[in-house]
């Protein structure tokens, strides 16, 4: 028999193999999943998982896709946690402190704990964003919380009861819309599409001749990488 | 944590990278590129597949494992399900919380129309959040919607329908306009310009990215928004059937996954937008698609009388991890050999130029593995060939994989590789299902009332997708459907709610004589360890 770990799911001790994922451990114990699971790739954060090991107080946090089992790990899933999302119009808002504070207030209310970066899964510097945001700064914000992939942890643990990924994604789309100098050459592109610079050129492919269409595939020049 | 027989096997890679930098592989001549497809593709593997039994498309040939979803019988019965009431009623009804889901919801919205969205895992749970790599879109001075158009045509082996694939690289710089708009972050120059590399397969650098999260900033920025404008969402609550009235469709039936009921959902018109069919596992390949990707859609269209295109054809992903165990079948983004990845063989040998279309880099891999016996084998057993990922911060700058690569570096830095220093292993796995539901340019479907865009739907990549297409197709032809559906929907009075096309299809079944214990859709795959599921039973 292949080496196996004891592991406690929700307190309740299963053996399953060393080597498996927490995600694959569970449905080799004989779950069948439907909340705490989705992209099983690490990128969809339904599986946030919380869980401690034998003979140490620390709380821990894994992804369950990702992370791999221990022997005397009690864990439990996290499939959701009510938060906190304020509905803004991205047509409206202001890439100001003052608009995410408006939308968030209890941003102020960061104790600066550090709780929040010790939750993220992905290793993200969570409260260095949160502090950015309350300043203002809104493409550090956007740039640290970039690949937050909003499982919902680090808002699980926070004593000021803040949403962190909310906060990030608000200042993504703030930065996206309004900071990053908009990108002149698709303004165009949509324009001269518009115009219909392109129609005859389309209409043309679009009923050319199979054979004709091949030769020209064929004599496109590659761009040089 | 590479093994010491693997540690060894790389010192192959490292003293061939500085003679390999220099070396230039010729793209395959067309010839080669079919006969290389013919020879290892899996699409032509011989006893994969079979002759479809039942509906529009009888006798066509499909993969088994889809043929055994369409050849089945339907969750509901059609002779006693309950339809005298329903506890939804609306314009829009859009199936599926991904890319395309999103975007229809939206389009339809803002055309006037009252939506419901309904999914079967959370919003956003789809392959669109797993897209790495990029979104395609012909919007450099020095590019055209034509040069586009001909990639498109040629990566798909010229079977794309054409009207579908001009409203797609038409519609490119609108989508990316759209996306920017609502707060996309792009990858930019200082200045804005976008930044734009290759992909397998096209001509013109023309591959638009948000790091490497680049599907998931898309589905974050969507879902926020469906979210910011108040639309109804179901979580949890898949569509199980359609509902028609003399062969349009007028609605159709929810199950809610965690209280076990159903429900019925009156719609004038209706979108699926169900995605893909990774999980089906196509001869026992592993996948890179998220959980629920078991082509539910297709199977609810196809009983209401829809036609399929290409359904034949999978994509498998050239680079899918191959070690360590746990991440097996993860897709390695194409992004990787974008920015000058090689592909070696256990010899330190390249084999393929690695900016082949999807289809021919895996066909190529597989030949160096099963063929030549050139692959590198793991502790697991499996067959594999190197990505000499090191490459990147040399051609490109050190600190480049970390910072344009960032999910890629710490999927591996979790299992203590560190890609940017050493080569990894990978081996083509189950990606994009490159047919489905045939549409027009308006995503309507042969059924009235009926739409579908994105991976449920078929023809608009021929037989190959190409990188970052599909990003695009979901967009674009999200926003297709929920704004045709919603124009359409003032004009549909309500219909009556039957389920008259599943007993003709039960029908067909039973003359078929398929075995009444095969029931589908699938909804979620079952991972239960095997010994474990025998054992099991419901008894409260």
């Amino acid at each position: 028999m292949e080496k196996t770990a004891a592991i406690y799911i929700m307190g309740k001790k299963y053996e399953v193999p060393r080597e498996l994922t927490i995600m694959k451990a569970l449905e080799y114990a004989g779950y069948r999943l439907v909340r705490g699971v989705g992209c099983r790739g690490g990128f969809c954060g339904a599986c946030g998982t919380v869980y401690r090991t034998e003979g140490d107080y620390k709380i821990k946090v894994g992804l369950a896709c990702q992370a791999i089992v221990e022997d005397g790990m009690y864990l439990t899933q996290i499939p959701f946690f009510p938060a906190n999302k304020s509905n803004y119009d991205i047509g409206e808002a202001q890439p100001t402190a003052e608009e995410i504070l408006k939308e968030y207030p209890e941003l102020y209310r960061c104790v600066a704990c550090n709780t929040c970066t010790k939750s993220c899964p992905q290793d993200l510097e969570v409260m260095d964003y949160v502090q950015a945001a309350l300043r203002g700064d809104i493409a550090k914000t956007a740039d640290l919380s970039f690949d937050c992939i909003m499982c919902g942890l680090c808002a699980a643990r926070c004593p000021a009861e803040i949403v962190q990924y909310n906060v990030g994604l608000l200042a993504r789309r703030l930065y996206g819309r309004y900071v990053a100098p908009k990108a002149k050459h698709v303004e165009d592109r949509v324009r001269e599409i518009r115009d219909g610079k392109f129609d005859a050129e389309m209409d043309e492919l679009t009923t050319m001749d199979e054979k004709e269409l091949k030769k020209l595939y064929a004599s496109r020049i590659v761009e040089p990488a | 944590m590479y093994t010491e027989r693997l540690v060894e096997l790389m010192r192959k890679v490292e003293e061939t990278r500085e003679k390999r930098m220099t070396q230039t592989i010729p793209p395959f001549t067309p010839e080669e590129k079919s006969q290389l497809l013919h020879n290892f593709h899996p699409d032509y593997k011989k006893g994969t597949k079979r002759k479809i039994r039942v509906g529009p498309n009888k006798d066509a040939e499909v993969s088994r494992e889809f043929a055994d979803l369409i050849e089945a019988y339907s969750l509901v019965d059609p002779y006693e399900f309950d339809l005298s009431q329903f506890q939804y009623d609306v314009d829009v009804l859009v199936i599926g919380g991904g890319g395309a889901g999103c975007s229809a919801a939206l389009l339809a919205q803002e055309n006037g129309a009252k939506v419901l969205l309904v999914t079967k895992l959370r919003l956003g749970d789809a392959n669109t959040i797993m897209a790495q790599g990029g979104i395609q879109s012909a919007d450099r001075p020095s590019d055209s919607p034509a040069t586009h158009y001909l990639d498109v045509m040629g990566g798909g082996g010229f079977h794309n329908r054409r009207e579908l694939v001009r409203a797609l690289v038409m519609d490119g710089p609108e989508v990316i306009q759209w996306l920017e708009e609502l707060g996309t972050m792009f990858d930019k120059e200082e200045d804005g310009t976008m930044v734009e590399i290759h992909g397998g397969g096209t001509s013109v650098k023309r591959m638009h990215s948000a790091r490497d999260y680049s599907g998931g900033e898309i589905m974050k920025t969507l879902r926020d928004e469906v979210r910011n404008r108040q639309i109804d969402v179901l979580e949890f609550a898949p569509a199980v059937e359609l509902l028609t009235e003399d062969g349009r469709c007028t609605g159709a039936v929810l199950y809610n996954l965690e209280t076990y009921e159903f429900a019925v959902v009156r719609a004038r018109t209706t979108i699926i937008a169900t995605g893909g069919s990774g999980r089906l596992h196509v001869q026992d390949f592993p996948t890179t698609n998220h959980y629920g990707a078991t082509g539910d859609g297709l199977i609810l269209a196809y009983r209401a009388g829809c036609t399929f295109l290409f359904l034949d054809t999978i994509q498998y992903h050239p680079t899918g991890a191959a070690f360590p165990e746990q991440i097996v079948g993860l897709l390695v983004t194409e992004k990787c050999r974008g920015l000058g990845a090689q592909l070696v063989n256990r010899e330190g040998d390249r084999f393929v130029y690695e900016l082949e279309t999807r289809d021919a880099v895996a066909s190529a891999i597989i030949r160096e593995c099963k063929d030549r016996k050139l692959g590198v084998t793991t502790p697991s057993g499996m067959e594999c060939v190197w990505l000499d990922t090191p490459l990147i911060d040399i051609i490109n700058g050190s600190g480049t994989v970390q910072s344009s690569l960032p999910a890629m570096f710490r999927q591996y830095t979790r299992f203590e590789i560190n890609m940017s220093k050493t080569p990894i292993l990978v081996y083509p796995t189950q990606h994009y299902q490159n047919g489905g539901v045939e549409i027009n340019d308006r995503a309507e479907t042969g059924v009235e009332n009926l739409y579908v865009a994105g991976e449920a739907s078929g023809g608009v990549h021929g037989r190959n997708r190409l990188m970052g297409n599909s990003l695009l197709d979901v967009v674009c032809y999200g926003r297709r459907a929920g704004k045709y559906a919603a124009i359409n929907s003032k004009k549909v009075i309500p219909g009556k709610l039957t389920l008259e096309h599943l007993k003709r299809y039960h029908h067909e079944l039973e003359e078929a004589g398929i075995d009444s214990k095969n029931r589908s859709p699938m909804i979620l795959p079952d991972y239960r360890r095997e010994d474990l599921k025998s054992k099991t039973s419901e008894i409260f």
